[in-house]
């Protein structure tokens, strides 16, 4: 098995004519972050989409290319796109919990609908995952509460939850930080560098600092083609493209 | 001159916020005077005989315990056959939106739901009561046919606002996209859901054409799902033309229940929306 766990080769992506991401070939590490950074529409949502066969949702979104992981090429005919998801874990930009659950549900959800039915067992993985995420001392005596009750920033830590309770091998996290005050977003960094030590990472985030206190390699994208691509000190200290050096610098956002 | 019709301006809204109230009173002057009029009168009819004894013969005592238990039967097989009908294509119509079956079923929706409920009770007589008979199964499939309109106009209006977001949350879980409608898009408005079946069967609860067209009276108790029931809203009509004092108190005690049980179910309603899960 190589060391990667996902390489992405010659991916393109539309949204019915228009043509999104171009030709980007990408090698990500096992149990590490990477970071996707680029100006606003440049396609890194499009991007981690693709990562997770949550593209092709959108009406007339096609796909082209390979994205193998663990050697499987997830677009494959025979791969069912239920099953990368599960494996390929995903948080969105606003936190969103199921409303109308408990934090417990919330949680217990995933496995539950993947034919988890003891009890026992899933109370293990709420408390497992909610650990993980960081929030189980906080909500530990208030399980049965309605989800929409937390804070923002404690709601985005139990969409985490939630995704880790499926036990995924990957995390795409879409801005994860970007709707969170300072304190809820650092916090959120920290677990994000203690969920590298047993998965693999990829988030997007148009925060320069983000990427550099939290990612081991940085991806930057551009009109939808992937400019710049190492590990994060080289990309920060001596970027190869000019491109990146303007954005670095901030004279494209 | 500004100031002059500034004032103009404020006393003509004053008018206009009377006029409004004035409006608002007369309008609601017979609503309150039937209410208190059946109140008044149906509370004389109330009794122990009238809740337990079945429909009397002609000029003795009786109740409408049959007519309760019938309209509760008739009520239930109708939403046995319509709800589950109502809320598919409830579904059907929020995922496929753009399908021409859609547009083809909303069409029937629109349609069965302008239609005067006797039209409605006459089409349940042609296709079942002229095979079965005067029947249950006629009745309840007419009221079954009001109500499927109503309901699955909310299940589609109610999922159609269920946000994007908690739809992908599901699917990035790895979940099928039936699997999401029904235990997340469902489940997350089921309050609406549930208050539009409510609504639906308050609204059946009171209908009498239908039922006179394909079950006319019944005096008895049920006796099978092949024969007709009593029911509240036609004993109403049957007590009142009576020319019996008596029967004519059982008509507005029998007016009041229906009013109490249709009042009830629209409370009922409004506790769900208002409730947190
Ligand atoms: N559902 C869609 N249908 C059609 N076009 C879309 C859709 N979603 C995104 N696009 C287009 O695809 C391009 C890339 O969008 P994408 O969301 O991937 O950008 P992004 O880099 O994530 O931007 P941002 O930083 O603002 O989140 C944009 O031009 C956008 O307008
Ligand atoms: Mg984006």
């Amino acid at each position: 098995m190589s060391a990667y766990k996902i390489e992405v080769e010659n991916l393109n992506a539309w949204y019915d004519y228009k043509h999104i991401l171009i030709d980007i070939n990408m090698k990500i590490k096992e149990r590490t972050v990477t970071a996707i950074m680029g100006p606003s529409g440049c396609g890194k949502t499009t991007f981690i989409r693709c990562l997770n066969r949550m593209h092709e949702l959108v009406p007339k979104a096609k796909v082209s290319g390979k994205v193998i992981f663990n050697n499987l090429n997830i677009y494959d005919n025979n791969v069912d796109p239920t099953w990368i998801r599960r494996k390929i874990g995903m948080v969105f930009q606003k936190p969103n919990p199921f409303p109308m659950m408990s934090i417990y549900d919330n949680v217990a959800f995933g496995p539950k609908i993947h034919g988890i039915k003891k009890r026992s067992i899933l109370d293990k993985i709420v408390k497992q995952s909610l650990e993980m995420a960081g929030l189980w001392e906080e909500v530990k005596d208030d399980l049965q509460k309605p989800a929409s009750a937390l804070s923002g920033g404690q709601q985005q830590r139990l969409c985490i939850a939630r995704a880790l309770a499926l036990e995924p091998e990957v995390i795409l996290m879409d801005e994860p930080t970007s709707h969170l005050d300072p304190i809820s977003a650092t916090k959120i960094e920290m677990l994000i560098r203690k969920l590298a030590e047993n998965y693999t990472v990829v988030i997007v985030t148009h925060n320069m600092q983000q990427a550099a206190r939290i990612s081991d390699y940085v991806a930057f994208l551009y009109m939808g083609r992937l400019v710049e691509y190492g590990p994060t000190k080289e990309v920060f200290e001596r970027p190869k493209n000019e491109l990146t050096e303007r954005y670095i610098t901030g004279k494209i956002s | 001159m500004n100031e002059l019709y500034n004032k103009f301006r404020s006393l003509k809204d004053k008018i206009m916020h009377i006029l409004v109230y004035l409006a608002l009173i007369i309008a609601l002057i017979p609503l309150f005077s039937i209410l208190f009029e059946v109140f008044i009168r149906g509370i004389s009819a109330i009794n122990l005989d009238f809740f337990i004894k079945p429909t009397p013969a002609v000029g003795e005592i009786g109740g409408i315990a049959n007519a309760i238990q019938g309209t509760l039967i008739t009520i239930g097989l109708a939403s046995v056959i319509g709800v589950p009908i109502g809320i598919i294509t409830g579904i059907f119509l929020s995922e496929y939106s753009e399908n021409k079956l859609s547009t083809i079923i909303r069409l029937f929706n629109e349609l069965l739901n302008g239609m005067p409920s006797i039209v409605i009770g006459l089409f349940a007589y042609v296709l079942i009561a002229t095979v079965v008979g005067f029947s249950v199964i006629a009745a309840s499939f007419a009221l079954a046919l009001i109500m499927i309109p109503i309901v699955s106009i909310t299940t589609e209006e109610a999922l159609k606002l269920v946000p994007a977001s908690i739809r992908e949350a599901a699917i990035a879980l790895g979940m099928s996209r039936w699997k999401t409608v029904i235990f997340v898009a469902l489940r997350t408005t089921k309050k609406t859901i549930i208050t539009g079946i409510l609504q639906a069967i308050a609204r059946i609860a009171g209908e009498s054409a239908p039922i006179l067209v394909t079950m006319g009276y019944w005096k008895w108790w049920f006796a099978g799902l092949d024969r007709p029931v009593a029911n509240l809203a036609l004993d109403i009509f049957l007590f009142a033309k009576s020319p019996f004092e008596n029967w004519i108190v059982l008509a507005w005690g029998s007016a009041l229940i229906l009013i109490i049980i249709i009042l009830s179910i629209n409370i009922v309603a409004r506790i769900i929306m208002k409730e947190r899960y």
